[in-house]
């Protein structure tokens, strides 16, 4: 699919990061191009549109100070690619690829186009193998299994990122491999950046991680290609290498924003809030690169921070993201405020693949009813404490007093853990110690048989 | 050269030039990969192009071929069972030739070209037949007989027809004017295929989910649109109605949707019993999976292959059951390609044509008499998964769904986060099938079936009453024969509403568990109301020994139904004579241990 090297001697315009070649005979789409301006630092695009009359490049640098008709316009033939392989492990990069370490240039293995290819749906095979993150809202209501994509949705000032960083830090199967870990700062401040990775430093962890960093500072359209070049090789890594791989990606409203941008550079009719009609597209060829190999032994496993703008969960970056990925983990703003740490706000998150997880033989026979239950009754606690606030305390009934109770118990201990790791089954005893203390007849989610047979349990 | 070559190319688009001969919708295949696309313009000599595969790497002045012809499902044995793209190819053969991730330009065809089917003839040379006529059967696969059509608009006396072992491409027989007959026909995915006569829907599709069955049912040939925000269980929904429907042949068409869930639909599916015939699930199944990742032209082009292969079963004399998830992605990918020809946008940007194109869509479903003898009946009935942005309801896929379809199903994040599963709004949704099903329902299941239905929909109608009055002044003002509506009322929505999609024998309701529950909890009503009303205060009431009896009803096999339903009634009987008696009984303890069948 390679063409030969071609240069033109000038454009015939350009308007924002989008340069304009008249009829450029022979271009790809898709084909990485170098630019060359007197007097200008170098510049890359790619081609986005092919046609007789006009071609079309999208610069990945700011197109400030840029003449057109002095550009020597080089187009390489080559479709964005990136070197992957086992090197890249331990690697520090910028989000074109290049090295922020100080070291050589990554040579790799093989050189991969950055866009992937979908997986054939019937080479996947189901994510079942539970991931232990010592967080209890996740492993006990939420649980993550390997080859999922599960995002944690954030707000301005809550601690998405620093969730993601635990769970990384955390995470163990029950095999007991590491996971090696591939973070793709998207537009993130340098602050962000240097307290996600200090959790690393001076540790044979950062032997293990692939980092991409695209700053606030950065240039807006690398926000594009950083998390695919961090993707390409993270998919090299599982699916070639075998290893079990976590991505974190953070922030993706920056990744959303990014979009945005070229789409009104390219004037393209706007979707909602000025977001183009194909972002769920767009970002599905992101999060669906997670995932098993049906005859491989690594697995892919996202975990993308996204902010929700003004704690909106309908905002289309979280809604798009929502219903492609495979559930969420949301923060709250009361449990922050309330210092309840990590302030994982369970009612709206979700773990769709939970079910294939857990289980008999697998996390605990009575994890379902168990967590079921956990839920139905801090829903009613919630909805009971509402009430109260309009009409007191005494004028709820008998069972809504205990379930507020159970609420309050329930943030503070059960997701209250503050720094601590918590293992599957304390996790488990910690909500067991709750639930006893309610009647057993308000349990309507756990049969006898389940009740009968919890740890501890004094004979049914 | 004088063939057409590329003269422009971005995003899903292509313009070929010269194609001054092209017609609309014509298949291309488009560039030195052979990139499967589709006609959707000419003007003068330049025909645009949307194509069904990635484009990175066209070049321009890369040469097309067009095929004469327009996207054709190929229809014929061996589509039970399958698992296809949005345009027909078998992912299996896809991934054989090509590896785990997809390739663009692969050519794969629909039905296994090697594969010999026993053909027998149903009649003989010299008849006479016309469009749909039965010419004959193989067996598919096991329980399900597939049957050999004459296509729709071939007619004549029947030259040669011979028992034997064919292949798709081996004619079977030929009309006396030279038409050769075979076991497969190529048949346009955006064509309806003709029906002799449309009949009216006054059965139910049965689905085992009480919710639908008793309070919102769908009739065979109905349509349904479900929509609902992200983490409302649409996919559990759809995949739930896959395995429990009351349908010969499931076709499911996964569009834009996760690439996790189709491992797990091809996981289970295949292992999964048909809880009627005992027969494995995935053998009566059609898959058409085109994941958000995989391009979006596709993604359009799915919906209408899962269509006309649901259409052509139905012709076969089967009741179909169509389950598309989701819409939305099918009308997304309209937006998409609209958008990039720069059309004029409509509301959201969608195109204005979409409500008038998923009409069409829905009006190809129904009951119908197919064409041809011998006379039978065939239906496709079809649910339509809507995942509606921030899930607000009054954007344009919802509400041209709405327009379109016989009843909703609308999902609530709210119940959802509860983890009150199927998050069905009561409040919201309604099924114009309730009444012209009601006697099916009176007449199979049990004579009071209409007021039982009528008698929960209007307990839950007050619930939300009393619970917006207990929200108001707190439920300890209410007076007790309204405090015990809302606990029956919970019990209602816990037991009845409630469905476990994974505790086996919960995931699927027969119509007599269904029946049994709901006459019980109206029994416990008035049992309890008849108690408060001699003068018993709701709180020394123990309504437990009932509850545990229904949770043991709800959990009843079809062997155990009939005495889990006699324990139940006792204990109910036994709170009605509360009111007389002037002790309390012991309580508690008289059914317990009965819960876990």
């Amino acid at each position: 699919m390679t063409a030969p090297v071609r240069t033109y001697r000038g454009a015939a315009g350009a308007s924002g990061p989008l340069l304009y070649l008249p009829d450029a005979r022979g271009a790809v789409l898709g084909e990485w191009v170098a630019l060359e301006s007197p007097g200008q630092p170098a510049r890359r695009g790619q081609v986005i549109e092919v046609g007789t009359q006009l071609t079309v490049i999208q610069l990945l640098e700011e197109s400030h100070g840029l003449a057109p008709a002095s550009t020597r316009v080089k187009l390489t033939g080559e479709l964005a690619g990136m070197p992957v392989g086992l090197e890249l492990l331990g690697r520090v990069l910028d989000g074109a690829g290049n090295p922020l370490d100080g070291l050589p240039r990554p040579v790799g293995e093989a050189w991969r186009p950055v866009w992937g290819a979908p997986l054939n749906p019937v080479r996947r095979a189901r994510p079942a193998d539970v991931i232990e993150t010592g967080i209890s809202a996740i492993d006990g209501l939420n649980t993550l299994v390997r080859g999922q994509k599960l995002p944690v949705f954030s707000g301005p000032g809550l601690p998405g990122l620093d969730l993601a960083a635990r769970v990384v830090e955390s995470a163990r199967v029950p095999g007991g491999e590491p996971f090696a870990v591939v973070f793709v700062a998207i537009g993130i401040t340098e602050r962000e950046t240097r307290g996600f990775l200090e959790r690393f430093e001076d540790r044979e962890a950062l032997e293990r991680t692939v980092v991409f960093l695209n700053r606030t500072s950065d240039p807006t359209l690398e926000r594009l290609l950083a998390p695919r070049l961090a993707l390409t090789v993270a998919e090299h890594l599982a699916f070639e290498a075998g290893l079990h791989v976590l991505v974190v990606m953070a922030d993706i409203t920056h990744y959303c924003e990014a979009l945005r941008e070229i789409a009104a550079y390219r004037e393209e009719i706007p979707g909602r809030r000025g977001y183009p009609g194909y972002m769920y597209t767009d970002l599905a060829t992101l999060f669906e690169r997670a995932g098993i190999l049906r005859d491989g032994t690594g697995s892919l496993t996202q975990l993308p921070v996204l902010t929700m703008p003004d704690d909106d969960i309908t905002h289309p970056i979280p809604d798009l993201t929502g219903y492609i990925t495979e559930g969420q983990i949301v923060l709250g703003r009361d449990l922050h405020r309330r210092g309840v740490s990590p302030p994982v706000d369970v009612l709206p998150s979700l773990s769709r693949l939970m079910k294939a997880g857990i289980g008999r033989g697998r996390t605990a026979s009575f994890h379902r009813a168990w967590a079921d239950q956990i839920y139905a009754l801090y829903a009613q606690g919630r909805e009971a404490r509402l009430t109260a606030a309009i009409v007191g305390e005494a004028g709820l009934s008998e069972a809504d007093r205990r379930a507020v109770g159970f609420a309050d118990r329930f943030e503070g201990e059960f997701l209250g853990q503050g720094d601590r790791r918590r293992s599957f089954d304390e996790t488990f005893a910690v909500g067991w110690t709750l639930l006893e203390s309610m009647p057993r007849d308000e349990l309507l989610r756990i049969d006898d048989e389940t009740w009968a047979a919890r740890p501890g349990a004094d004979g049914g | 050269m004088s063939g057409p070559l590329v003269v422009m190319a971005a995003g899903a688009l292509a313009r070929l030039r010269p194609m001054r001969e092209a017609s609309l919708n014509e298949l291309v295949r488009v560039g030195e990969a052979g990139l499967l696309g589709e006609v959707i313009r000419v003007e003068g000599d330049v025909a645009t192009v949307q194509l069904f595969e990635e484009t990175a790497g066209l070049r321009l002045g890369e040469p097309a071929r067009p095929t004469g012809g327009p996207l054709t499902a190929e229809l014929g044995p061996g589509l039970a069972g399958s698992v296809l793209d949005g345009v027909g190819r078998p992912l299996e053969a896809v991934a054989r030739a090509s590896g785990a991730f997809l390739q663009p330009g692969a050519e794969a065809a629909t039905l296994s070209r090697e594969h010999r089917w026993e053909f027998r003839a149903a009649i003989r040379p010299g008849s006479t037949v016309a469009g749909g006529d039965v010419l004959g059967t193989v067996d598919e696969k096991p329980g399900l007989e597939h049957r050999i059509l004459v296509p729709p608009r071939a007619a004549g006396r029947i030259a040669a027809l011979e028992d034997g072992s064919y292949t798709v491409d081996e004619p079977i027989g030929a009309l006396e004017d030279g038409t050769e007959l075979r076991l497969a026909q190529p048949w346009p995915v955006r064509v309806p295929r003709p029906v002799a006569a449309r009949l009216r829907g006054d059965r139910p599709m049965v689905t085992g989910q009480r919710v639908f069955d008793l309070l919102f049912p769908v009739a065979q040939g109905g349509t349904v649109a479900v929509p609902g925000g992200f983490g409302t269980g649409k996919t559990v929904i759809e995949q739930t109605l896959a395995k429990f429907a009351e349908a010969d042949v499931v076709v499911y068409v996964g569009c834009g949707e996760r690439g996790n869930e189709m491992a797990e639909v091809l996981e289970e599916f295949p292992a999964l019993e048909d809880p009627r015939s005992g027969r494995s699930i995935m053998d009566r199944t059609v898959l058409v999976v085109n994941t958000s990742n995989m391009p979006v032209a596709a993604r359009e082009a799915s919906t209408y292959l899962g269509m006309t292969v649901a259409e052509y079963y139905r012709d076969m004399g089967y009741r179909v059951a169509l389950l598309s998830d989701s819409l939305s992605r099918w009308a997304e990918a309209l937006r998409e390609i609209a958008s990039r020809l720069q059309e004029l946008p409509g509301e959201e940007g969608y195109p204005t044509y979409l409500s008038s194109r998923l009409g069409a869509l829905f009006e190809r479903a129904g009951r119908c008499a197919p064409l041809g003898k011998p006379e039978r009946e065939g239906a496709v009935t079809f649910v339509a998964a809507v995942s509606p942005p921030g899930g607000d309801f009054s954007e344009p896929v919802t509400q041209a769904s709405l327009r379109a379809a016989g009843a909703l199903w609308a999902l609530d994040p709210a119940l959802a986060h509860q983890r009150q599963f199927p998050a069905v709004d009561w409040e919201v949704s309604y099924s114009l099938y309730a009444g012209p099903t009601a006697a099916w329902f009176a007449d199979e299941v049990g004579a009071d079936w209409p007021d039982l239905r009528q008698e929960i929909l209007t307990l839950l109608e007050r619930d939300r009453e009393l619970r917006d009055v207990a929200g108001l002044v707190g439920p300890e003002a209410l007076e007790d024969g309204d405090r015990l509506l809302l606990q029956v009322a919970r019990l209602v929505r816990e037991l009845l509403i409630g469905q476990s999609a994974v505790d086996p024998v919960d995931a699927f309701s027969p119509l007599a568990r269904t029946h049994a529950l709901a006459g019980l909890l109206v029994a416990l009503r008035d049992g309890a109301r008849s108690a408060i009303d001699r003068g018993r205060a709701l709180e020394s009431l123990d309504l437990a020994p009932a509850v545990r009896a229904l949770s043991a009803v709800r959990r009843a096999g079809p062997d155990e139904l009939p005495a889990r339903v006699v324990e139940a009634r006792s204990a109910i009987a036994a709170l009605r004579r509360e009111g007389t008696a002037g002790d309390q009984p012991a309580g508690g303890d008289v059914t317990a241990g009965e819960g876990g069948a």
